[in-house]
C-alpha cells in the first residue's frame, strides 16, 4: 500500500495539511479506515516515538506530528468504530499548593496534549481539594502534580493521601515531577508514577492508563 | 557578523616583519641542504660557505609571499573538494605523529600498533567536524624507515578524509608520493586536487635540516601543500616574550616561503607552526600554556596579513588523562583558533602535549568542534524583525514550541551536541546509567567503530596501494606487513 507508506512519511514530517488530503485519497480508494490508522497513522507515530527516544528528532516535531495526526484521524472518524478510537486518557495537572512554578507543568501539559491526552490544567498554587474535585467531576485518570520548591513537595503527599480518603485512589492514578522531586521521593509518598521531564511523564502516563 | 578575535594591532604586525626581514638579511638562515643553497644563491640570496648560513633579500622575500596562493582546496581519495582553506574558515584535524596510545582498557598510555592506526583511521572517517585526518600515530610493528610512509598507506586504505601528513626522511618522500599517485592516478591530477599536507619544519632557531628542506623542495615541485610549523620555545630556544618568538617564528616561516615558491612559483602553502611556552618547572613545552595558545593566534594574524592561509597546533591538552584539564584546555584553544579563524587547526585527539593519541578524546573534541564551529557562524538576525507578529503569536498561543518560526530556525540557530556532551537532567541521566564523561565517549568510539563503513576507493586502487607498501617493507626487511582487520 504506497499510499500508506506515505501518509506515515508526512506526518514523521508533521505535514499536517498533507496528511489530511492524503488520508482522504486513501478513504477516496475505499481503503478500510481502520487499516489507514493502524498502518498509516500510527505507524509514523511509531516511528516518531523511536526516533524521540533516540534523541534523532525533538519536542517540536512530536508535537508536529501528533498534529498531523489529529488531522488524519479527523477525517477518519466518522468511518471508525466506537472501539478503533478510544481517547488515550483525561488528566488533570498543576503546581501544588504554594508553588508558583509552572514552566515544567506547562511543558508537561503541552507534551500530553500532543500525544493526544485530554488535558485539564489547574494553573499553579492548586489545593489538594482542587486537584481531587477536579479528577472526580471530570471523571480524569490521572492527576499530575508539579513542585520546583523542596518546601512545597509535602503539598503532594496530601493529595494523595486525599484521593485515599475518598476512595478514588483506585480509579484515579498520580504521577509527580519538578525539579527536587526524586524517583525515590515519589514511591516514598505513594505516587503511582513519576516522570523525570516532560517527554518521560508522556511515557509514565502512557503506563498508568494503559 | 563573524566574530573575530586580534591579538595584535597592524603597526605591531608590520614591526614584528620587518625585524623578522633584518634576521633573514642579517643572520640568515642555517640551511643543510645542498639544492636549497643552490637555488637560494641563484635567486640572489647569499651564502656563507664557512657558516653554511644563507641570508634573504628583503625583494627575494616580499615576491615569494607574493606568489604564494592566498587560499588553495582539499580533496578527499574520491576526489571530492572538502576544504576551502582561505579566508577566516575554519578546519579542524586531529593531532598527529603520536608516539603513544591511550589505551581506554587499562587506563595506560602505550606504544601504539597497526590495529591502533587503522581504527583511529575509521574513527577519523566518521568524525562529523573533523574534516581531515592526520598520520596519527606512529605504528611500533613496522621498521623505522617506514613508520612515516606506512601511517600515509593506512590512512588511504581506510579513510576518505585528505590527510594531514609528513616525511622521516628524504627518501620516503617518495613512496608517499607514490601512494598518492595511485590515489590520484596521475602527477597533474595530484596537483590539481591536492590530496595531502605535509608538515615540514624548521629547527629552531633560524635552521632548515636537510631532511626538511628537502621535503619542502620535493612537495613543492609536486605541489602537494606543505604546512611550516616553526618552533620557538619561548625562553629556551627563542625569546622569552612573545613579540620576540613571534619575530623568530615570522623569520623561520618567510624563509620556507622563500624556498616554496622558487621552487615553484604559487605552489599550495599553509602558514602553520607548532611554537611553545616553556615550562621552566618541569623542562617541558606545555602545548595548553595560554601563552601557546596566545602566539599561536598571533602568528596566525600575521600570516593573514601577509595574505597565506594558516595552521596551527592547538585545541590540544597536557593533560595525562581525559579529565577535566584535557577538555579546558582543549576547547579553550579551539575556541580561540576558531575566532582567529585559523584554516587548519591541528590538535583534537591529543594529550601529553603532541606525544599521546586517544581514540575517546577525538570523539569528545569532535563534540567541541562543532560547538566553536556553532559559536563562528556568529549572531544574524533570522526573521527577527519586525518583531511584534512573533511575541503576538507567543501570546496567542502560549508557547512557540511547534511556531513556523522556531520550525525553520531551531536546527540551524542551535547546534545540539550529545552523546559525550551530557544535558539530560540528574534523573534522566541516572536512570540512563549515571555514566562519565569517558564512558560515554569510549561507548560512541565502539559504536563509531561497529558502524563504519570501508572507504569507496577502488579495490584496484586499493591493491596497489598495498602492493607499493608491501614492496617497501621487503626492502627494509619486513617480508609481509602487519595483519590488519578489515
Amino acid at each position: 500500500m504506497e499510499i500508506l507508506g506515505q501518509i506515515a512519511a508526512l506526518l514523521e514530517r508533521g505535514e499536517d495539511q498533507e496528511v489530511r488530503s492524503l488520508t482522504q485519497s486513501a478513504m477516496d480508494q475505499s481503503l478500510p479506515a481502520l487499516k489507514i490508522l493502524e498502518e498509516g497513522l500510527l505507524a509514523g507515530m511509531q516511528v516518531v516515538g523511536d526516533r524521540f527516544r533516540a534523541h534523532d528528532i525533538f519536542l517540536p516535531e512530536v508535537l508536529l506530528a501528533a498534529r498531523a495526526m489529529s488531522a488524519g484521524v479527523e477525517v477518519l472518524k466518522p468511518h471508525l468504530g466506537k472501539t478503533d478510537l478510544h481517547s488515550r486518557g483525561k488528566v488533570v495537572i498543576g503546581t501544588v499548593q504554594g508553588d508558583l512554578h509552572d514552566i515544567g507543568k506547562n511543558l508537561v501539559g503541552i507534551m500530553l496534549s500532543g500525544a493526544g491526552f485530554e488535558v485539564i490544567d489547574l494553573g499553579k498554587n492548586v489545593s489538594a481539594e482542587e486537584f481531587v474535585d477536579t479528577a472526580r467531576e471530570s471523571g480524569a485518570d490521572v492527576i499530575g502534580m508539579s513542585a520546583l520548591l523542596t518546601t512545597t513537595m509535602p503539598a503532594m503527599k496530601q493529595v494523595i493521601s486525599l484521593l485515599r480518603e475518598r476512595g478514588l485512589d483506585s480509579s484515579v492514578r498520580t504521577m509527580v515531577g519538578g525539579a527536587p522531586v526524586t524517583r525515590e521521593y515519589a514511591s516514598e509518598m505513594g505516587a503511582d508514577g513519576y516522570g523525570f521531564d516532560a517527554a518521560n511523564a508522556v511515557e509514565c502516563v502512557r503506563e498508568l492508563v494503559g | 557578523m563573524r566574530p573575530r578575535l586580534q591579538f595584535l594591532e597592524s603597526s605591531l604586525i608590520e614591526r614584528i616583519i620587518t625585524e623578522a626581514l633584518d634576521l633573514l638579511g642579517t643572520l640568515g638562515m642555517k640551511i643543510q641542504n645542498e639544492n636549497a643553497v643552490a637555488l637560494l644563491a641563484d635567486h640572489g640570496a647569499t651564502v656563507d660557505q664557512s657558516s653554511g648560513r644563507v641570508t634573504f633579500p628583503e625583494s627575494l622575500v616580499m615576491e615569494a609571499v607574493a606568489k604564494a596562493p592566498s587560499s588553495f582546496a582539499l580533496y578527499d581519495v574520491l576526489g571530492n573538494q572538502t576544504h576551502d582553506l582561505a579566508g577566516d574558515k575554519v578546519h579542524f584535524t586531529p593531532g598527529s605523529s603520536g608516539i603513544t596510545v591511550l589505551d581506554a582498557d587499562s587506563g595506560e598510555m602505550r606504544t601504539p600498533v597497526t590495529d591502533d592506526l587503522v581504527r583511529f583511521t575509521k574513527l577519523t572517517s566518521r568524525m562529523e567536524h573533523i574534516e581531515a585526518q592526520s598520520t596519527a600515530f606512529i605504528a611500533s610493528d613496522v621498521p623505522g624507515a617506514i613508520q612515516d610512509s606506512y601511517r600515509l598507506f593506512i590512512s588511504l586504505l581506510y579513510g576518505e578524509k585528505p590527510v594531514v601528513t609528513g616525511a622521516f626522511t628524504v627518501e620516503s618522500y617518495r613512496l608517499m608520493r607514490d601512494l598518492q599517485l595511485a590515489v590520484r592516478g596521475t602527477a597533474a591530477e595530484l596537483a590539481a586536487k591536492p590530496l595531502t599536507i605535509f608538515s615540514c619544519c624548521p629547527t629552531a632557531p633560524l635552521k632548515w635540516s636537510n631532511v626538511t628542506a628537502q621535503n619542502l623542495l620535493d612537495c613543492a615541485a609536486d605541489s602537494v601543500p606543505v604546512e611550516y610549523v616553526s618552533m620557538p620555545l619561548l625562553g629556551f630556544m627563542g625569546p622569552v616574550t612573545i613579540v620576540g618568538s613571534l619575530i623568530q617564528h615570522t623569520a623561520e616561516t618567510l624563509s620556507g616561503v622563500v624556498l616554496s615558491q622558487l621552487a615553484n612559483p604559487g605552489c599550495p602553502v599553509l602558514y602553520g607552526g607548532s611554537p611553545a611556552a616553556f615550562d621552566i618547572r618541569y623542562e617541558t613545552t606545555p602545548m595548553g600554556a595560554i601563552e601557546t595558545q596566545m602566539i599561536d593566534c598571533a602568528y596566525t594574524e600575521i600570516g593573514k596579513h601577509l595574505g597565506i592561509p594558516t595552521q596551527a597546533y592547538i585545541a590540544l591538552s597536557d593533560a595525562k588523562a581525559l579529565d577535566a584539564q584535557a577538555g579546558l584546555e582543549t576547547s579553550m584553544g579551539a575556541t580561540l583558533a576558531a575566532l582567529s579563524g585559523i584554516n587548519s587547526v591541528s590538535g583534537p585527539g591529543m594529550l601529553d602535549s603532541e606525544r599521546c593519541i586517544s581514540m575517546e578524546k577525538l570523539v569528545v573534541d569532535n563534540e567541541i568542534c562543532g560547538l566553536v564551529q556553532r559559536m563562528i557562524r556568529g549572531i544574524e538576525p533570522k526573521d527577527d524583525f519586525p518583531a511584534r507578529p512573533i511575541f503576538e503569536e507567543m501570546l496567542r498561543e502560549e508557547h512557540l514550541l511547534i511556531a513556523d518560526h522556531t520550525r525553520k530556525h531551531l536546527r540551524s540557530e542551535h547546534h545540539f551536541p550529545g552523546p559525550v556532551i551530557e544535558r539530560a537532567n540528574l534523573p534522566r541521566w541516572q536512570e540512563e546509567g549515571s555514566t562519565t564523561l569517558g564512558e560515554r565517549a569510549h561507548r560512541e568510539v565502539q559504536k563509531h567503530l561497529d558502524e563504519y563503513e570501508p572507504s569507496r576507493l577502488s579495490d584496484d586502487v586499493k591493491k596497489e596501494l598495498v602492493e607499493l607498501m608491501s614492496a617497501e617493507a621487503k626492502r627494509h626487511g619486513m617480508e609481509k606487513l602487519p595483519e590488519r582487520e578489515e
